[in-house]
């Protein structure tokens, strides 16, 4: 009986591997098709598949050239695909390279990547005046990098984002605070938060278990209180950790947590939680990038919400907040359709495509005359586009270590096991050891 | 007399009852989850996390049916059962094989060939997908339709063959040694004392076996992703994966989706779980 | 010599799937590697090794006690739950069958749905632990469960706490396994020893430990060696709820692996896998021996 069993089975398995191996020829590599013009392009954006899928259509009724885009989802896994395939130099003619500015340098090292500064600069920058600056400097790769890149402009930014404070009106409402005022200074923000807390309402959200969300809050505030250059110097090593200006930082974190303005379990949380917490109201303030715009429209459409920037703590330097380049995507120089892929990619930048795509994605588009068609809350997003910096845009970046010693501190900060003195005091010594390796 | 039988009586009724508790409180915390899986797959993205019941008032049953057809759910069920009854057959094959080997048989470096399966389970290999995908585009075995199923599926028999070799061995090793000796004496191969006692005997151990690695396969995204090119390639957690945006999530549809994804291998292990407690048939066991 | 037939296909299967990325991860952590560059960067020796072996990794043999609490508890409420449960179910109960779907389903789960419910059950503000514990008028236990902070209690607590909520969460969907295994290796003991056993008169308590208790040793020991490999290098229920935070609090070793990986630390982490496995080798290893001393006597 159970040999009979098995006969089935195998039976099964053979006739499933036969219909099955003769699947649907769907897309053939660039390898083999020789006549048609072909572009295979890898991307992680899971929400754009449709719109992605409809451009290419439409490039390939305007040009013959045909552009298969292949989704690779959750972020990680795309990741880990892009690397396998840079091992077994398998990359498609277009991808994306997700994370630190360490990893893309790698990338280009290893040669990978196409430089594409002459693609740019080609009668007059016409292709590179084009975009939102800051899109365009992570990027880029400056002169004396620490990666020993060549310098030049390796990817094409297709959107832009930045990471700000959103909060609440109708809450704000409740706890009778004019939401209509703009809050500017960390004092009026603390006030505020407190006359919540009397309210019954909860106050900060973040997705602070991810800690490259604690790195961006913090050097907000890095940058405000000591300014550009000396964070950079922090970086460099010119400049300690515990000085008495990341100290400050830290207190911050000592004061929110303290006071009990922040929504509890912050630490644990990822940013997919935090926004829909955010998103049902249950607190007044998230820290979130401009993507959260798609995720609180599906999630709750009545959301009464507005951006402003972080209060700032000091007016000797500007606020900065973190933002760029959303999603860039780069040329394999090693394809033999590198032409067409830089022509795709020119025609994506364009306005017209960045229009739609912005439009159908409710994204922000890097071609900076495509800003007519947005919506409102968008349009809050767009204008601090100016205020904008990036670790991938400073001419340093800082060791992952230090990263991790920094925003884990921030965390023992919160839960009130460490003082902000211990934690400078902690990074100062990761940095050293990072120094002298 | 009368009062010893009513003290027995109910000492067998509390333990009764006790036992019945226990195991009903236990079954709740298990179902619980799958409960909250179905009634999210029933509820619209404003409701998922905004209504606390645990099931809605309008339940959305066209949810599975969109996360069927948006996940292209089709092709990569098909796609994902064949990987599975692939590497379960192979598995219990080649694995059995082995084990009987290893308990019965006797020769040079047995102990440390064993030990070596053994260690495989203990040292996770960071990366290792990384090195096998470049091993396998090496050989060729990446590209087209037919090879890279090949070339996954062998990798998926791998992943699992450590652990079913020491399962498998395990229960080998129970197998009475006087009726294997009287089947040899009686002129039985080797292989007909594998095919026609072994296994037989070591039924629940292979169900055991066929759960684990059923599940691991219909489980699994990352190798496939790496090593399947074609989308018409692709598994059923490919098919997911639609709905876990890099940024949105799309809760209902997703919840939906795992909820028809894990349908097959309840019922996988509904069949496998009768053969565990089949236990010893019919008169070899005696003695 | 036929013998060897037998193992071939394993064997083979083996050295191209394992064996081979193996002596790589080997080579690797010898050297120094971001993972992307064709060549590693550098030959370091055992420098990775020296480094790891002298504290020099960050938080490194802190997260190997915390996986090893987690075993703890795996070894402890886990299998106690599931011998219990499996030998409630070996003797043929009504309903039996359902029973034994039921308990399988922690482990079908997939990870996300996990992921969202505990932590539904387990949130500060709106969780159903602290609801259900405020009805039952316990509401001074109401903790921020996984996330702590030093105003709720003593340190020991801020300390313990997650890791404890993960290790329980880890046992609620590992004790299926267990179950199975050891209804599995409940099945394969004759009924008529129990009947014999019956028929002298013993109880309950007795019959386990004449009958039950030795012949199901080897696969006690199975489980439990399954139970310290599976839990010693869980992960993924760590990320999913509290990425390994607060501060270091859940790290275990696999996601200080991933973490090194990350970072572009390769041949560090390809270190880290190969001590790491060295420590399971030994601790499987041990239980072997000292399960075969046991059965001998």
């Amino acid at each position: 009986m159970v040999f009979m069993r098995r006969c089935f089975l195998v039976l099964l398995a053979s006739s499933l591997l036969f219909i099955s191996a003769c699947g649907k020829a769907s897309d053939v590599t660039t390898t083999q098709k020789g006549l048609q013009k072909q572009i295979v392009l890898w991307h992680w954006l899971t929400d754009r598949e449709e719109v992605l899928n409809e451009l290419a259509a439409r490039y390939n009724k305007l040009t013959g050239v045909k552009v298969s885009c292949r989704l690779y989802a959750p972020s990680d896994a795309y990741s880990q695909k892009v690397m396998a395939a840079g091992q077994a130099k398998a990359l498609p003619d277009v991808y994306g390279i997700l994370g630190e500015k360490r990893i893309f340098a790698a990338f280009v090292n290893a040669g990978h990547i196409a430089d594409l500064t002459s693609y740019m600069e080609y009668n007059d920058s016409e292709w590179g005046k084009s975009f939102f600056k800051k899109a365009l400097e992570v990027n880029e790769f400056l002169a004396g990098n620490e990666y020993g890149v060549k310098p030049g402009i390796y990817g094409v930014p297709i959107d832009v984002m930045n990471i700000q404070l959103l909060y609440n009106k109708k809450l704000f409402r409740q706890a009778g605070i004019n939401p209509n005022i703009p809050l500017t200074t960390w004092e009026e923000f603390i006030a505020v938060l407190e006359q919540l807390k009397h309210s019954g309402i909860k106050g900060l959200v973040g997705g602070w278990g991810e800690t490259w969300m604690i790195d961006c809050f913090a050097h907000n505030y890095a940058f405000n209180i000591m300014g550009e250059e000396k964070v950079v110097d922090t970086i460099k090593g010119k400049v300690l950790y515990n000085d008495p200006d990341w100290v400050a930082v830290f207190r911050l974190f000592d004061e929110l947590a303290r006071k009990q303005l922040l929504v509890s379990g912050i630490v644990t949380m990822g940013n997919k939680t935090a926004e829909q917490l955010f998103a049902n109201e249950k607190c007044a303030f998230a820290f979130n990038g401009f993507w959260c715009v798609n995720v609180y429209e599906d999630m709750n459409p009545d959301l009464e919400y507005a951006a402003m920037l972080p209060p700032r703590v000091s007016d000797k330097y500007p606020m900065v907040i973190w933002g760029g380049a959303g999603s860039s995507f780069m040329v394999n120089d090693n394809s033999r359709s590198k032409e067409e892929a830089i022509n795709f990619l020119k025609w994506l930048t364009q306005k017209a495509q960045q229009t739609f795509l912005s439009k159908q994605t409710r994204s922000l588009p890097s071609n900076k005359d495509s800003l007519e068609y947005i919506s409102p809350i968008l349009t809050q997003f767009a204008d601090d586009m100016d205020v904008v910096s990036h670790p991938n845009i400073l001419p340093v970046q800082e060791n992952p270590k230090v990263l991790e010693a920094l925003t884990k501190g921030i965390q023992a900060i919160i839960i009130g096991v460490k003082t902000p003195e211990e934690i400078a005091n902690e990074v100062c010594t990761i940095k050293a050891k990072v120094m002298n390796e | 007399m009368k009062k010893k039988i009513n003290i027995y009586a109910v000492k067998k009724c509390s333990i009764a009852f006790l036992m019945h508790s226990f195991l009903i409180a236990v079954s709740a915390a298990c179902i619980f989850p799958l409960l909250w899986m179905l009634g999210t797959a029933l509820k619209t993205q404003q409701t998922v996390f905004s209504d606390s019941s645990l099931f809605p008032q309008y339940p959305h049953w066209e949810n599975f049916y969109i996360a069927w057809t948006k996940g292209h759910f089709g092709i990569y069920f098909l796609n994902s059962v064949l990987y599975t009854v692939a590497v379960v057959i192979g598995i219990v094959i080649i694995a059995s094989l082995a084990a009987y080997a290893f308990s019965r048989l006797q020769f040079p470096f047995k102990n440390f060939l064993f030990y070596m399966f053994l260690a495989a389970m203990m040292i996770p290999l960071p990366g290792s997908f990384v090195a096998l995908f470049v091993a396998l585009k090496n050989m060729h075995l990446t590209e087209g339709f037919i090879l890279p199923r090949i070339g996954y599926i062998f990798a998926m028999i791998n992943v699992g063959l450590s652990l079913s070799i020491f399962i498998l061995k395990t229960f080998f090793d129970q197998m009475p040694k006087d009726l294997e000796d009287a089947a040899r004496v009686d002129g039985c191969s080797k292989l007909g004392v594998w095919w026609h006692m072994a296994l037989p005997i070591a039924r629940p151990a292979i169900a055991v076996v066929v759960i684990y690695n059923a599940l691991n396969v219909w489980n699994e995204y990352v190798l496939a992703m790496l090593v399947l090119q074609e989308n018409s390639l692709m598994p059923l957690q490919r098919g997911l994966m639609i709905f876990r945006g890099a940024h949105m999530t799309q809760y209902p549809l997703l919840m939906a989706g795992i909820t028809i994804t894990i349908i097959p291998i309840i019922i996988t292990y509904f069949i496998m779980q009768k053969y565990i407690i089949k236990g010893i048939t019919a008169g070899a066991m005696k003695g | 010599m036929v013998n060897y037939l037998f193992i071939l296909p394993a064997v083979l299967i083996f050295s191209l799937f394992y064996i081979y990325p193996f002596t790589k991860v080997v080579h690797l952590s010898l050297s120094q590697w971001d993972g992307i560059a064709f060549k590693p960067a550098a030959f370091v020796g055992l420098a990775h090794f020296k480094n790891i072996l002298s504290g020099n990794a960050t938080q490194w043999w802190v997260s190997m006690a915390q996986a090893g609490y987690i075993t703890f508890w795996a070894l402890t409420l886990q299998n106690l739950l599931a011998l219990l449960l499996a030998l409630a179910c070996d003797k043929a109960i009504k309903a039996g069958a359902v029973y034994r779907v039921i308990f399988f389903i922690p482990p079908i789960l997939s990870e996300v749905v996990v992921g969202l419910v505990w932590w539904w059950i387990y949130d500060g503000n709106w969780g159903l632990l602290n609801q259900w514990l405020t009805n039952i008028g316990f509401g001074h236990f109401a903790h921020n469960w996984l996330s702590p902070s030093l105003e709720e209690g003593s340190r020991f607590l801020v300390r313990a706490l997650p890791l404890t909520c993960v290790a329980i969460v880890h046992c609620w969907k590992g004790f299926g396994w267990a179950f199975i295994i050891l209804l599995a290796g409940l099945q394969n003991i004759p009924r008529d020893l129990y009947e014999a056993a019956k028929v002298d008169g013993a109880d309950p308590w007795q019959v386990f430990w004449k009958v039950t208790f030795p012949i199901l040793i080897p696969v006690i020991v199975l489980v439990v060696i399954l139970t310290i490999l599976a839990s010693m290098q869980s992960f993924v229920l760590i990320l999913a709820m509290t990425n390994g935070g607060p501060y270091y609090y859940t790290e275990v070793p696999v996601t200080r692996i991933l973490d090194s990986m990350k970072n572009g630390y390769f041949g560090f982490a390809c270190a880290q896998s190969v001590i790491f496995g060295l420590i399971l080798l030994g601790l499987s290893f041990s239980q072997l021996k000292i399960s075969k001393q046991v059965h001998r006597t």
